[in-house]
């Protein structure tokens, strides 16, 4: 059968992606610019015998699809930068219970009520330290219709395989933005699902989770009637315990490493024209669009400029910038916000090469010129042609 | 008093013989069996033990399979008792309880969810998901543990602390009207509301059973007693006496004056209020069937 293209907008690639990867719980408050996933899942959710709810506000959403999540069902929520600020609790919760759970959040330029129909990244880093104390998160970001699909099957499988949230880092330019895409057939992605314990409910409070091994949890209402709290809690039994700092200590590292233990497997990163490439640029989602049309017309002039495209940003992909920090003697981070990937490029980098920040906070993408003007200062001597 | 939901209501069947049922209470053993533990960190006369024991007993009388009850709880002393019962527990954040639970149910309409809050956890920081779950007439029992005060954080004034009362942040008075839960509850649409004291313990398990039972939210304000914080500040730090106040305070619903003024020292206890409209999950059932013959057809 050929396959036919569709003319889809990012949200609604989202929300198709989250249909595939068997998502049947969906619970949100409708925000500016990612309402359009809550809309078209309010249609389709119905359709195949899933769960749309509006809820009160993005706590009582995220909270909702913990709760879903807990009896049984693959669940997300999507939302906008004010609504990511609300979520941050109950993402905190999602962390510490080790629930599995998908947030979209579509950036939007602030803070506060900021520029809700504008694209921004600046949400990047309260992704990765938005809720209080110590976590891990894993965090992905599209930068085009096909991959807001193929992302957020990914975002569950992971959530499923590491117990986790995780979040989508779309924005407001890709969710609005339509492009022709021709969806994976039923069957070519891999959807995790979720496993059951393989113990009897009696044995179930003497097997622990390895960071090799992550056990499912069983659902609530089944025979194994487990607790789930976010206090600190006992690894084996799921019992609170706030009175025995080893404890405390075991579950934090615990949440910490599930992820980082498995950062090779996660992280997934684009190498662009990176094989002799003298400058680097680090662009993530809408920015790498842009970066990418620099690279190609600079490589059309013979100039070595490579990208290095972060599909993962958190766990941080440290060896794909290790290798970028050895190989190029700059590294140019255009994004928009200030500075909050490339002060990490920076550390990664580590003085191995310089790093040259572009940040843009007006609610306008960074445009290839912007970009090409970077890359130019960075090879006085060549005579540039003009397109 | 107006309610939120008139429209709806004009379509409801008042109730008001619905009968509630009637439980046989049970052994100590019996009720040990539905426990985790019996060491909480409650405070020697506190009532959360009482109405844990009810929740219990009516759990029991109902013949509820203990598979399928899940607890959700709040935080606060109240949440406690998610890690003591021994069914599916979950003790979410402070306010979140019963937007987890709203998710929960959905997910799994065959669960009986019991919602387990206390008064500020319900009616401050949660106070938007209580009257949001009322509206949609899921079906949760709520059950609160009201003891008028924050006792896990040390005796702070809560949303059902009483105009003039004393506690650590309102050192000179509150100057603050309380909320009066119940009718709160009823103005947003629940469909069954009831009142229990820790007093009268037969009468709490059966409006908790009332309440289980009942299809649709329904709310139980267990009606505690903090004698370490609100006791001491207010009344007596004395358990006994604080429990035989309950008893004076405590007015049989059917003998209440509504022009009555509900404060501390009168309230209505009982069954409150019963009607029945459609549930929000069995609705959500219909939707579903909605929009699978659209898309068929």
């Amino acid at each position: 059968m050929a396959a036919i293209a569709v003319l889809l907008q990012g949200n609604e690639a989202v929300a198709e992606g989250a249909i595939a990867a068997g998502a049947r719980f969906f619970a949100g408050y409708p925000i500016t610019p990612s309402t359009e996933i809550a809309e078209v899942l309010a249609k389709r959710l119905p359709q195949v015998g899933g769960t749309f709810i509006q809820m009160e506000d993005e706590i009582a959403s995220i909270a909702a699809v913990c709760g879903a999540s807990l009896a049984g069902k693959k669940a997300l929520t999507a939302t906008s930068g004010p609504g990511f600020s609300l979520m941050q609790e109950m993402i905190g919760f999602a962390a510490m219970a080790q629930i599995p759970c998908v947030i979209v959040d579509v950036m939007r330029g602030g803070p506060s009520t900021g520029l809700p129909t504008e694209p921004s990244q600046g949400d990047v880093m309260q992704a990765r330290w938005g809720t209080h104390g110590e976590h891990s998160v894993i965090a992905l970001v599209p930068s085009g219709v096909m991959e807001c699909y193929t992302l957020t099957v990914e975002a569950f499988n992971l959530s499923e395989q590491y117990r986790t949230p995780v979040i989508i880092l779309s924005d407001a330019l890709i969710g609005h933005m339509r492009e022709a895409v021709v969806l994976p057939a039923p069957g070519a992605l891999r959807i995790a699902e979720r496993g059951e314990p393989d113990c009897e409910p009696d044995e179930y409070d003497t097997v622990t989770s390895t960071l090799d091994n992550i056990l499912p949890r069983p659902p609530l209402g089944s025979p194994f009637r487990v607790h789930v709290t976010g206090l600190v809690y006992n690894r084996r039994s799921g019992a609170p315990e706030t009175g025995d700092p080893a404890a405390a200590a075991d579950l934090g590292r615990y949440l910490r490493e599930k992820i980082y233990h498995h950062r090779d497997a996660i992280v997934r990163v684009e190498e662009t024209e990176m094989e002799d490439a003298e400058i680097a640029i680090f662009a993530y989602g809408s920015v790498a669009r842009s970066a990418m049309a620099v690279v190609r017309s600079a490589r059309a002039q013979g100039v070595p400029v490579g990208m290095v495209r972060p599909i993962t940003l958190w766990p941080f992909p440290t060896a794909a910038v290790d290798r970028m920090a050895e190989q190029v003697r700059t590294v140019i981070v255009p994004e928009m916000n200030i500075k909050q990937m490339s002060w990490e490029v920076q550390a990664a980098v580590a003085g191995r090469a310089k790093v040259v920040d572009h940040g843009r906070i007006d609610g306008k993408l960074i445009t290839p010129t912007e970009i090409k003007e970077l890359v130019k200062a960075q090879f006085p001597y060549h005579r540039w042609e003009e397109a | 008093m107006t309610a939120l939901v008139d429209e709806q209501r004009l379509e409801e069947s008042p109730t008001g013989d619905y009968e509630l049922p009637k439980i046989k209470p049970h052994t100590t053993s019996e009720i040990k069996a539905h426990l985790r533990t019996a060491k909480t960190l409650w405070c020697p006369g506190c009532s959360n033990g009482t109405i844990t024991r009810a929740l219990v007993d009516a759990i029991l009388g109902l013949e509820l399979d203990p598979e399928k009850v899940v607890v959700v709880a709040g935080i606060g002393c109240s949440g406690r008792v998610s890690a003591y019962l021994d069914y599916s527990t979950v003790h979410t954040a402070h306010g979140r309880a019963l937007a987890v639970a709203t998710g929960v149910k959905a997910a799994d309409p065959s669960l009986h969810v019991i919602v387990a809050m206390g008064d500020g956890d319900s009616s401050a920081i949660g106070g938007n998901h209580l009257i949001h779950a009322a509206r949609r007439n899921i079906d949760l029992t709520a059950l609160v543990f009201n003891n008028s005060i924050y006792g896990m954080t040390g005796g702070q004034m809560s949303p059902t602390t009483h105009l003039g009362d004393k506690s650590t942040t309102s050192v000179y008075g509150n100057v603050e009207a309380a909320f009066d839960l119940c009718e709160l509850a009823h103005a947003a649409g629940a469909t069954y509301v009831a009142r229990g004291t820790s007093w009268a313990y037969q009468q709490l398990v059966n409006v908790i059973a009332g309440g289980l039972a009942h299809k649709g939210f329904s709310m139980v304000e267990a009606m505690a007693i903090c004698p370490v914080y609100y006791g001491r500040f207010n009344l007596t730090s004395d358990p006994a006496e604080f429990l035989r106040s309950q008893k004076k305070h405590a007015v049989p619903a059917s003998k209440f004056d509504e022009g009555g003024s509900r404060v501390r020292d009168r309230y209505p206890v009982g069954l409150l209020h019963h009607t029945e409209r459609n549930e929000f999950v069995a609705s959500l059932a219909k939707v579903n069937e909605k929009a699978q013959e659209a898309s068929r057809g």
